[in-house]
């Protein structure tokens, strides 16, 4: 018998911090499997945000920069540019990418940054307890939208993926999901072609990767995962929203 | 003929990857607790198993290992 | 011996960078700074290094992050409004111990305040302008050739001790055109950067820069280090001019561009016999106490001149610990004391007034 699944090596063995049923831990694996594939550890550095996903410097196991709230894809351009034959890949959540670093997120897509972002999306700010994010979801219930998230005067959630494709400089934009098997293997092949188009120097790329929060969202994981594959999936579309390299390769 | 293997004390107990097994032989193990205190998922007819990697796919803590 | 050529303190600052081996900047525009970005816009791509506007002066400083955690020599210029918006970035290369250089070219303040010189970042420089335990080495030039001289020494420092480096000067400093000379300088010898995530190449253990320690201790713990550290700095690092104080009876205490001002003025004052003298410290943190120390003992009294409303007097005070009387005067806004106003405010205090 030959081992036809086990842990990227990647991916660090030790036990993630993540609440029970936390697709960040997916969305970690996913990861490092595409690090894994494309045999690019020892060329890789990882830049960790604020959030939730905060400790991922302890998980990936590549050389890693913590960068302050929002600011990780300025600290991955620092990076990039000292190295630029390296890999270089930030995984930022939605507070801390549509929120506080949605400047930072716009600009190194529009300068074309060579770089490559993983952005979790689950709609609610977890490490601080649950508040809303930007992409919290009309009427739903966070700590600071108690009586559902009123978009006259708490706004509109953002989808970011549409606001991305806007910029000339990005070369991959993606949203995906992981509330079933078959999406959370479509988010893999994304993540590994974000990857891939950095590795051909093509320019920026971003796979959103729609994530549950069942503690924050007060629903058992696998309702959790039922509400990520209705009403999340139907604000937020599945699909390629920019892919330089079919569009010039076609031509 | 396939074969999962739990990593038992890993588990927290979230019970994904229940609801993806195509021959519903994951289940959660109500009659014990690992360390971490929560029932484990664990396969009860491993004979049935046909080694697709759904569980292991949708587990976020990568408890599950599978072979062929 | 270098040739002397005649350049602009921003542009002679950007080429020392450079010189001393500076291959990626980052910038934001900012009278009166913006010729560092310029200089480097032109000059960077010549010698295979960047120079990138990056959207804000807070994404310049995180750059700066990103590329000192590589390994990178790298530095950031830009004056008192933006200098404000990098002390978060600056925070975390301190918490993070991360060498780079920082450029703060001072105009008033504050708020968008005025874009005349001015030193009234004192306090944010040199006391900690970010959140937390910590000091940046801060050097304050005078002259466009020890500009040059500090800019390239600056990398050094922030390299051997793993610290950022703030270079202060003003506008009057970044404007004005003075004959430097770039000679060759023998650099320290420095410690491999063994630390820097620029890739393990599967051939060591991987490195993480960070500054988040959820355990009280472990975070005592490596800031009682990065203490341990600034001692030896303080020890190996501290730098002043003394001028005429060998006889001195009265120190005016000034740094930077105004220290020139402070020259004419104890000139003036030795015209008309008081024995003035001027101590100029050069570098900000750690600040030169002993020197004023020393002085106490023998001279009657210290004028603080600053282009601020008295910052640099609290560090003077300090060290002269109540032996002596410590006066304070200062233009502010963007105005540069005279010498005739320099000159009066010593008279004052020799009169006791």
């Amino acid at each position: 018998m030959t081992k036809v699944f086990t842990r990227p090596e990647a991916l660090n063995d030790v036990e993630l911090h993540y609440c029970p049923g936390c697709t960040h831990g997916i969305i970690h694996r996913l990861v490092a499997e595409a690090i894994d594939e494309l045999g690019i550890i020892g060329q890789t550095i990882g830049v960790a945000s604020v959030g939730c996903s905060v400790f991922s410097y302890n998980y990936f196991g590549c050389d890693m920069e913590q960068a302050a709230h929002g600011r990780a894809p300025a600290v991955a351009t620092g990076i990039k540019r000292a190295l630029p034959d390296r890999v270089v890949f930030t995984y930022q959540g939605d507070g801390d990418l549509a929120a506080i670093g949605t400047a930072e997120t716009v600009h190194a897509a529009s300068r074309g940054e060579n770089i490559t972002v993983i952005f979790v999306n689950n709609g609610v700010y977890g490490m601080t307890g649950g508040q809303m994010a930007p992409t919290t979801l009309a009427g739903q219930v966070t700590q600071t939208s108690p009586y559902g998230r009123d978009v006259k005067t708490q706004g509109y959630p953002l989808r970011v993926c549409e606001l991305l494709a806007q910029t000339e400089g990005a070369a991959f934009l993606a949203r995906t999901a992981v509330d079933n098997v078959k999406h959370i293997r479509e988010a893999k092949a994304a993540i590994k072609k974000a990857f891939t188009y950095q590795l051909e120097g093509r320019g920026f790329s971003l796979v959103e990767v729609l994530s549950a929060c069942p503690t924050y969202w007060a629903l058992p994981p696998a309702e959790a995962m039922k509400r990520l594959g209705g009403e999340v999936l139907d604000y937020y579309p599945l699909g390629v929203y920019k892919d330089k390299g079919a569009e010039t390769d076609e031509k | 003929m396939a074969k999962v293997t739990f990593r038992e004390d890993r588990c927290k107990g979230c019970e994904l990857c229940t609801t993806v097994c195509p021959k519903h032989i994951v289940q959660m193990a109500k009659d014990r607790l690992n360390k971490k205190g929560f029932h484990p998922a664990e396969v009860v007819k491993q004979e049935e198993c046909i080694g697709c990697a759904f569980c292991a796919t949708i587990c976020p803590d990568t408890v599950i290992e599978v072979e062929k | 011996m270098a040739e002397k050529v005649l350049m602009k303190g921003n542009e002679a600052l950007a080429e020392a960078a450079i010189q001393a081996g500076c291959r990626l900047f980052f910038g934001y525009p900012i009278t009166p700074q913006t010729e560092v970005s310029a200089y480097m816009a032109k000059r960077m791509p010549k010698i295979g290094g960047t120079f990138l506007q990056a959207e804000s002066e807070v994404s310049a400083i995180n750059m700066v992050y990103g590329a000192a955690g590589a390994g990178a020599r790298v530095m950031t210029s830009s004056s008192s409004p933006g200098i404000s918006l990098k002390q978060e970035g600056i925070s975390y290369i301190v918490g993070s111990d991360l060498p780079c250089v920082i450029v703060n070219i001072v105009r008033g303040g504050p708020g968008l305040g005025g874009i005349q010189p001015a030193q009234s970042d004192y306090f944010q420089a040199v006391k900690g302008g970010g959140h937390g335990d910590y000091h940046l080495i801060v050097l304050a030039p005078s002259s466009i050739q020890e500009l040059v001289d500090i800019t390239q020494e600056a990398f050094d420092i922030a390299d051997q001790y793993r610290m950022p480096v703030m270079i202060m000067g003003d506008g009057m400093l970044g404007q004005m055109m003075e004959p430097v000379e770039f000679g060759a300088k023998e650099g320290r010898k420095l410690p491999e950067k063994t630390w820097a995530a620029c890739g393990t190449d599967g051939k060591r253990e991987r490195n993480i820069i960070n500054s988040l320690y959820i355990e009280a201790a472990d975070l005592e713990k490596l800031v009682l280090e990065r203490y341990e550290r600034y001692k030896e700095v303080e020890k190996n690092e501290v730098k002043w001019e003394e001028y005429m104080t060998e006889d001195a009876e009265y120190i005016i205490a000034a740094y930077g561009t105004i220290a020139r001002v402070a020259k004419t003025a104890v000139h003036a004052l030795r015209e008309e016999g008081i024995k003035a003298g001027l101590i100029r410290p050069i570098t900000l943190w750690p600040f030169p106490s002993a020197a004023f120390a020393n002085a106490a003992e023998t001279v009657k009294g210290f004028l603080s001149v600053e282009m601020s409303m008295g910052q640099m007097v609290e560090d003077v005070r300090l060290a002269v610990n109540g032996k002596k009387p410590v006066e304070f005067f200062g233009r502010t806004g963007g105005i540069v004391p005279t010498p005739d106003e320099i000159c009066d405010a010593v008279r004052k205090m020799k009169e006791g007034k």
